[in-house]
Order: C-alpha cells, then structure tokens, then sequence
C-alpha cells in the first residue's frame, strides 16, 4: 500500500508552504499551465542568455504537489541549457510515472522527493503541470498549456 | 413542494427514525461491505455516482439472462414481455414525480441529454436573435452549455442570476432579469455544489405570469427528496438515473404534453416514426418520438426497481434521516477550526462542501483516500460558483440514504489527520 508519507515528504511539504522563485519576471518569456480538473493555475517566467536559463520563477496557485513541484522545478533548472532542462523533464517524468527503479536519480538531486508520485497515478499530472509549462516557455509557444 | 425543510413533526419524526434502519439499508448494498486501500470504504461521493443496491443488480441481471429481446416488435413472448417491462418502468417513473401522463416520460441517457433535448428542440424552435434564457449562478456545466450553444446559434443572451454568499438565489435579482426577451429559465432543483435547495414552485410561478417555461435539472433532487412536477408547475424536469441508485447510462426527462406535442423531434431513428417514406416520415406519438433507436431496455427496468426500492423506504423518511445526517455532518465538520463550509443555504440537501486553510482539496481528497473514505474534489463541474465564492476548488462529501453518523465521524477523523499532515 502507498504510504502518505512517501507522497508528502517533508522537503515537499516545506517547499509547497514556502515556495521559493515565487514572483513575476517583468521581461523575457513566459507561459501559462491550467489542470482544468482540479483548477491548478501557474505562470511559469523565463529569462534566457544564449540558450541557457539565467532566470526562471513562477506564480500561481495548485495543490502541495504542483506548487512544490513548481518551486523546486525553478531551483533545478536555473543555468541550466534549454537542452538540459527538457532532458531533465524527462528524466523527472519517468520519476514521477515509473518510481525510481530506472537509476536515474543521480541526475535528479533533490528532484528524487517525488518519487512517491508513481504511487499515486491521479497526481502525476499535479506534480508536472509546472514542467508541461516551462517546457511551452522554452519553446516560446503562444496561449497556454493544459493537462487535459 | 416537498423539500427538506417540510419535515415532519417531533413526534412523527420518532416513529420514522425508529422505521428508519440505516444499518438495513446498508447490506441491500453491496459494495458498501468492500475495502479500499485496506480500510472499509466510506463512500461520500453520491452527488457523483450513487450505489447500486442488489436489488437493482439483480433486475438487469433478469433481464439479460431471461427477458432480453427488442421491444416495440412484439410477435414473440420475449419481446412482448421485454415490452412490457419496458412500459412499466415509466409508469413507475410517472407516478414518482406525479406527472399526468406516463407519455409526458421520455427515456434519455441522463439529465445531461435531457437538457440538450430542450435545449435542441424546443430551444432551437422558440429562441432566436435578441431572446434570452436565464439560468442561475449555481448552476452544473450541463446547465450552462446547452444554453451556450443555443444562444450562440441564435445569437441569443444567456443571462445568469447571481447567488449570495450562503450560495442561495437572490430572488430579487432573479426576478429583474426576468424581461419580455426571456425564453427559457433553467435551474436545478438542488445545487451539486453547494446543496442548495431553489424554490422551484415559487420561481415557477412568476415566470408563468409571463408564460415563459421552465426547465429544472433535477439530478442532485431526484435521491433526496420527493418530487412533485405538478405541485412544482415546472414545463420540463430532468433527472439521472444512476444518481438515484439505478443503473449509468439512463434518465428522464419530464415535459408537458403539449410542449412535447409541438417540439420538433431530437433524433431521428426507428422507434421514433410512425411511417417513413423518402418523400415524408410521419413522426411517432409521445414519448417515442423522442426515443429514437433501440433504448436502454435493462436501464429503465433498473431505473423502475430503483424507485420502487425508494418508495419502500419512503422518500419523506429518507429526506428526514439525510436532513438529520446533513445536520450532523455540518456540526462536525464546521466546529474543526481552520475548516470553512462553502454553501450554508438555509435549505440545503446532501451536500457538504468546504474548504481548509493552507490546504488544497486535492490533497485533502488524497489523503482522505488513503483512509478509504471517497469524497470529490475540484469544481464539480461548476466552475462558476467556484468563481462567485473566489477559490478555485472544493472538497465535496455528498451524502445518501446509506451514509451513517459512523462515516461522518470517520470524515472529520480524516479531516484532522489531513491537518496532521499539513501542520
């Protein structure tokens, strides 16, 4: 049986309640994500040099996961080349749907707190909302991104 | 009209809480006696799906493995008893709303689908460029959306009368939207959300001073209270089976024989016609010209074993033992500080909905189901009451004839275990 803890990790509970690059980028690229079935809303901004993240921070408001996943989304991928950061995603999505047993936690860092996501099918979409925007934010695509 | 509120007196209430065996009640269920995640279940999510009691299983079970054939075509035992049965289901339909006629009844897939047939028949027939159809601020999608497309086709207003900050109808305000455009008024009998439940005979009456007819989406009524078309004066009554304890996949809608009479058809089919040509087809009589195709013959047989399960247990006990567990429920989840009840209407039915500080409802429906208790989170498909009340979800239990004090208890249990988590 999944265990609530393995979800709620206190790294995850501190950084949901406390959420770290939380304020709006005046300049540079941005994007908007929507989970339409529970009402998660985030702004992701990005401000890039020469391909690589030089600053990146978001707004919003979601359940724990998706504002922790949010923040520490922004901790992980600042300086970070636009090629690291969506290989990172991917890394992180087959965290959150696989659990940890691929080996590649390494390249994860502190990333690894949600590996008790997989556990909990209905909430992988919480903890990637963040990373579905950054990823539209990076690609400068227009309008907003949907989990639906 | 019969609501929670006319509830009987303090001594006729005793001997219906005596009658009235919850305990009972619970083993005709039986998906009540499961487990989920290694606790027994606690299921708070019957303002989304109710459960089915065996019953009902049994009766579509019959009827696929003694009584399946097509009806309407009755030279052969199978079909006419298939028929039969068929015919029966919406006499019992009939006589649970108290409408006149069982040929008022037609037979949908929901209440959603029986407000796209108003909305697409009559409707599209009586609305056009410049008209109005007013609906309320509480209302669910499929209250909303109908009206949407047919006023974008018409180039037609959808007006939206606002509620207060209990999530009751302002009547006031209601009434001033009224106007020589209105159309159609659409509102639900009782709110999915908030619980709320609208004056429906009152509403009724004033817009029949101006002739204007009125749809009711009675889906979150239909399993809580008794219903009384005539009593209500609505034109047109809209309900889902599989809310009512009856099978997915079937409802009714309930109309007035001479609004039904002049509406165009919805789909067109077998059944529907009484004789075709390519030159011209000749429409079926009430209410198979809205039934084209072979329809949910098992659904309706499911959907009659339901009601008539009800009327055992009467719907005046029912609505008096959920008024008291509603009550119950209300006390104990209000007195958790930090907890805050989204919809207090002072007439209310079976919903619970409310908010946590600090917390978000989809982890509260999270955690909550890690202790096997089901409750709904998000918008429940009414996005803008979300909007009125400034937050983008809630936490929903909705309560049915089943739901003990047990299983409230067990809910604020697992409301204090969320803020365990949380603090």
């Amino acid at each position: 049986m999944a265990d609530l803890r393995d979800l709620y990790q206190e790294v995850i509970l501190e950084h949901s309640k406390a959420p770290r690059n939380y304020r709006e980028l005046a300049s540079g690229q941005r994007a908007e994500g929507f989970n339409p079935l529970c009402g998660d809303h985030f702004t992701v901004f990005l401000k890039l040099e020469n391909d690589v993240v030089n600053d990146v921070s978001f707004q919003g408001s979601g359940c724990a996961i998706s504002k922790a996943s949010a923040s520490m989304m922004t901790q992980a991928v600042k300086g970070k080349s636009k090629a690291e950061a969506k290989k990172l995603f991917d890394t992180f999505h087959k965290l959150v749907t696989e659990g940890d047993a691929n080996g590649d936690r390494a390249d994860l860092g502190k990333l690894a707190v949600f590996s008790g996501v997989s556990e909990f099918p209905v909430r992988v979409k919480c903890a990637t909302l963040a990373w579905h925007t950054l990823k539209a934010a990076l690609e400068g695509k227009q309008g907003s991104v949907s989990t639906e | 009209m019969t609501t929670t509120t006319n509830l009987p007196s303090a001594a006729e209430l005793h001997t219906v809480k005596r009658a009235y065996d919850v305990q009972r009640i619970r083993r005709d269920f039986p998906i009540l006696a499961r487990d989920v995640r290694g606790k027994k279940l606690v299921y708070l999510d019957n303002a989304a799906t109710s459960q089915k009691p065996q019953i009902v299983l049994d009766a579509i079970a019959r009827y696929y493995e003694q009584e399946n054939a097509n009806i309407h075509r009755g030279v052969h035992f199978l079909s006419e008893l298939a028929t039969s049965k068929h015919d029966h289901a919406r006499q019992i339909v009939q006589k649970f709303i108290n409408a006149p006629h069982a040929h008022e009844i037609v037979f949908v897939r929901g209440a959603t689908e029986a407000i796209n047939l108003v909305a697409q028949t009559y409707g599209r027939k009586h609305v056009s460029s410049g008209d109005e159809v007013l609906v309320t601020a509480m209302e669910h999608h499929s209250n909303i959306v109908p009206w949407q497309i047919l006023c974008d086709e018409k180039s037609a207003k959808l007006r939206v009368a606002p509620i207060n900050e209990l999530g009751e109808l302002i009547m006031a305000e209601f009434e001033k939207l009224i106007g020589p455009r209105t159309k159609i008024i659409a509102i639900p009998h009782v709110s999915n959300a908030l619980g709320t439940v609208n004056p429906v005979a009152k509403i009724v009456e004033l817009a029949h001073t101006l002739n204007i007819p009125v749809v009711v989406d009675g889906a979150q009524a239909a399993p809580h209270t008794k219903i009384d078309v005539q009593s209500l004066g609505c034109d047109f009554y809209a309900f889902s089976s599989h809310k009512m304890f009856g099978p997915m996949g079937m409802g009714v809608l309930y109309g007035k024989t001479e609004l039904l009479e002049a509406m165009p058809p919805y789909q067109g089919g077998g059944d529907m016609i009484s004789s075709v040509t390519f030159e011209k087809t000749i429409y079926n009589k009430l209410p198979f010209k809205f039934e084209a195709g072979t329809p949910d013959v098992a659904g309706a047989i499911g959907l009659g074993v339901a009601i008539e399960y009800l009327n055992a247990i009467g719907m005046d006990n029912i609505a008096a033992y959920e008024h008291e567990l509603l009550a119950y429920a209300t006390e104990k989840v209000s007195a958790i500080s930090g907890v805050r009840l989204i919809g207090t209407a002072r007439d209310k039915a079976g919903v619970l909905s409310f908010v946590m500080d600090n917390v978000h409802p989809h982890d509260i429906g999270t955690i909550l189901d890690q202790e096997g208790i089901a409750i709904r989170t998000g918008h429940h498909c009414a996005q803008p009451v979300m909007q009125c009340f400034g937050i983008p979800a809630t936490a929903r239990a909705s309560l049915a004839l089943y739901n003990t004090k047990d299983e409230v208890d067990a809910l604020a249990a697992g409301i204090k275990k969320v803020q365990e988590v949380f603090s």
